[in-house]
């Protein structure tokens, strides 16, 4: 092989690194354009149809200030959260279908939360009410995010650590079933805890107030700058695990820092929103397939596509049966239901 | 220092300090032992190992790599305990290209992306590719006649092409040591004779590049050859010395002979 080829390099590298960086662009204005008119519309969209309060008297503009803008504000970053760590867990296990909830977060946060609404009538229980205690004083929300983080802690002490991507998915699912029936199990002893316990599970938008903003924008801050610094390791993991070692990686340290990077995006989201369907399954697809880059690119464009969508979402969830408000979680199942169906349904005739 | 229970064969006298260099090395794959007890030292030169399938070639690089931990023997990067290197410095000193399965390989990444990689053991994760990093990976492009495609995906590409980049993300490392599993697989013949020319300019240029090759023919132009049988040394030579030869012959149960035609070593096979 000469050196030929490398005559001429410069045109037809440029031209088509131009082509890859335009889609990029493109893609990342869009989605910017548009968040800022879904932002509108989520300000504009109330129980009694579309009004823009900002014209209007203090009341109206209280409720703009107070209920809809950090609620609006809230499900960006929710779905943000979201869409980053479907991100990271989809480059992380090297599969398209890895989703947030893979690692047992899910489960443990759903557990927490049905622990904490059942608090008061497990009294003859002795440890559960214990546990329900301590969880109660944590409040709904702390429950969730400690209940998140206790089931990946559980998934990483079964699988021994996140050396082996297999080891860790069935350590995962395991925890997810195990403390999935064990909320079961409560719930069933406390059957007052089963209407708080859907609302949590169905995912819902309506609880955000300018505190959830400030916490899930700390998050956001934190996740973000890490999974993006590591993206060259789910670059590298991309040809193989032995080749990203030989790579010089030190896999398995940064392996552990991805899963808290998932586990704390995750935790926060379901803690604040609750098990908000398909946003970060769908995101980093929705990425990929209109601007596929390396994770770098991939992991931020993700957060801002896994914002829009959920901010679409609730969008919708608050006007399709207005003054009736559609749980949001089950627009973003819809939604990104019919969204993976049409890419199968392309990918299959193309 | 431990001692191999089996003395490698090779005959004339080695440099002070082999580049890579292994003791009665036991590796264990699943309970099973597939290394028992191997002991080679690698200098500059091209080497290529052959031998059975299922022998522990493979197996051997990814020991020689610092992929798979000994069970028992050591392994040695110019004169210091492999383990003793930390990820990074034995990323920078040996580059390994994997054998290709499919399905490996995914993701969004440009063949450059690819390549590029290869230079993460001198960038780190944190830093930015420099003049330096951008002019080895043109070569490494250029070398193995991927640039012309540099902006496509990975996965959009055949199974030689393929395996052309996965070599220059392998070259663009600029190890001392390269490691390559089966680097011919899925290549058209003008890209074999590609490959096994660059591979004769690396090692005269002082690379110690080591290869597992199953293409005989390809594999006798190598300036040394190892036989590997059952985990353990069944030849170490010239291609041109007849216990080789003979060796050769022997761990494919005779089904080949080694023959000169126009002043070169090839391989027939006995029909």
């Amino acid at each position: 092989m000469t050196d030929r080829s490398r005559a001429g390099l410069g045109n037809a590298t440029r031209r088509a690194t131009d082509l890859g960086a335009l889609r990029r662009r493109r893609f990342s204005i869009g989605l910017l354009l548009v968040s800022i008119v879904l932002a509108g519309a989520g300000l504009a969209s109330g129980s009694d149809g579309w009004s823009w309060p900002w014209f209007g008297d203090a009341d109206a503009s209280l409720i703009l200030g107070q209920i809809r803008a950090p609620r609006t504000l809230g499900a960006w970053l929710t779905g943000a959260l979201l869409g980053l760590a479907g991100a990271v867990a989809q480059g992380l296990f090297r599969n398209p279908l890895a989703d947030p909830y893979l690692l047992g977060s899910a489960a443990g946060a759903s557990l927490a939360v049905v622990l904490v609404l059942a608090a008061g009538s497990l009294g003859g229980v002795a440890i559960g009410w214990a546990a329900a205690e301590g969880l109660a004083r944590l409040g709904l929300v702390g429950a969730a995010f400690a209940g998140a983080f206790v089931g990946v802690a559980l998934t990483l002490a079964l699988a021994r650590g996140a050396q082996q991507t297999p080891r860790l998915l069935l350590a995962g699912v395991i925890v997810g079933v195990v403390l999935s029936a064990l909320g079961d199990m409560v719930s069933t002893a406390a059957p007052e805890a089963l209407r708080g316990k859907q609302a949590f599970m169905l995912g819902t938008t309506g609880f955000l107030g300018w505190e959830s903003v400030g916490v899930l924008a700390l998050g956001l801050a934190l996740t973000v700058p890490i999974a993006w610094r590591l993206a060259r390791v789910l670059d590298a993991l991309a040809l193989g695990e032995d080749s990203a070692r030989s790579l010089g990686l030190a896999l398995n340290r940064w392996r552990l820092v991805l899963v808290a990077v998932l586990a704390l995006a995750t935790g926060l989201a379901v803690s604040q929103a609750g098990l908000v369907a398909f946003v970060g399954l769908a995101a980093p697809h929705l990425v990929r397939r209109c601007a596929p880059a390396p994770n770098g690119y991939t992991l931020l464009a993700s957060a801002a596509a896994g914002g829009t969508l959920l901010l679409a979402a609730d969008v919708l969830a608050r006007s399709l049966i207005a003054p009736q408000e559609l749980p949001v979680g089950v627009v973003t199942a819809v939604l990104g239901g019919s969204y993976l169906l049409w890419l199968m349904r392309r990918r299959r005739l193309g | 220092m431990a001692t191999g229970s089996e003395p490698s064969t090779f005959s004339t006298p080695p440099p002070p300090v082999a580049a890579l260099r292994v003791d009665g090395l036991h590796v264990q794959l699943g309970g099973l032992p597939v290394l028992r007890g191997l002991s080679l030292a690698l200098h500059p030169g091209w080497t290529a190992i052959v031998g059975p399938n299922g022998g522990g070639k493979s197996t051997l690089l990814r020991a020689l790599a610092g992929l798979l931990p000994p069970h028992a023997g050591q392994v040695w990067l110019e004169g210091r305990p492999l383990a003793a290197y930390s990820a990074r410095s034995r990323g920078q000193r040996i580059a390994w290209l994997a054998q290709q399965e499919a399905g490996e390989a995914r993701g969004e990444l440009t063949v450059r992306d690819v390549v590029q990689l290869g230079r993460l053991p001198h960038l780190g994760l944190f830093a930015a590719p420099g003049p330096l990093d951008d002019a080895a990976v043109d070569a490494a492009l250029a070398t193995t006649e991927c640039t012309d495609w540099q902006c496509r995906r990975l996965h959009e590409l055949s199974g030689g092409e393929r395996q052309r980049v996965l070599l220059a993300r392998a070259l663009a490392v600029e190890a001392p040591v390269l490691l390559l599993d089966e680097p011919t697989t899925h290549l058209d013949p003008p890209h074999q004779v590609a490959v096994v020319r660059l591979l004769k300019r690396l090692a005269k240029a002082g690379t110690t590049v080591v290869s597992v090759l199953h293409d005989l023919p390809l594999a006798l132009q190598a300036d040394r050859l190892v036989v590997i049988q059952d985990g353990r040394v069944r030849a170490d030579g010239s291609p041109r010395s007849t216990e080789v030869q003979g060796s050769l012959v022997t761990v494919f149960g005779g089904a080949l002979s080694i023959e000169r035609v126009g002043g070169r070593l090839t391989a027939v096979p006995r029909l």
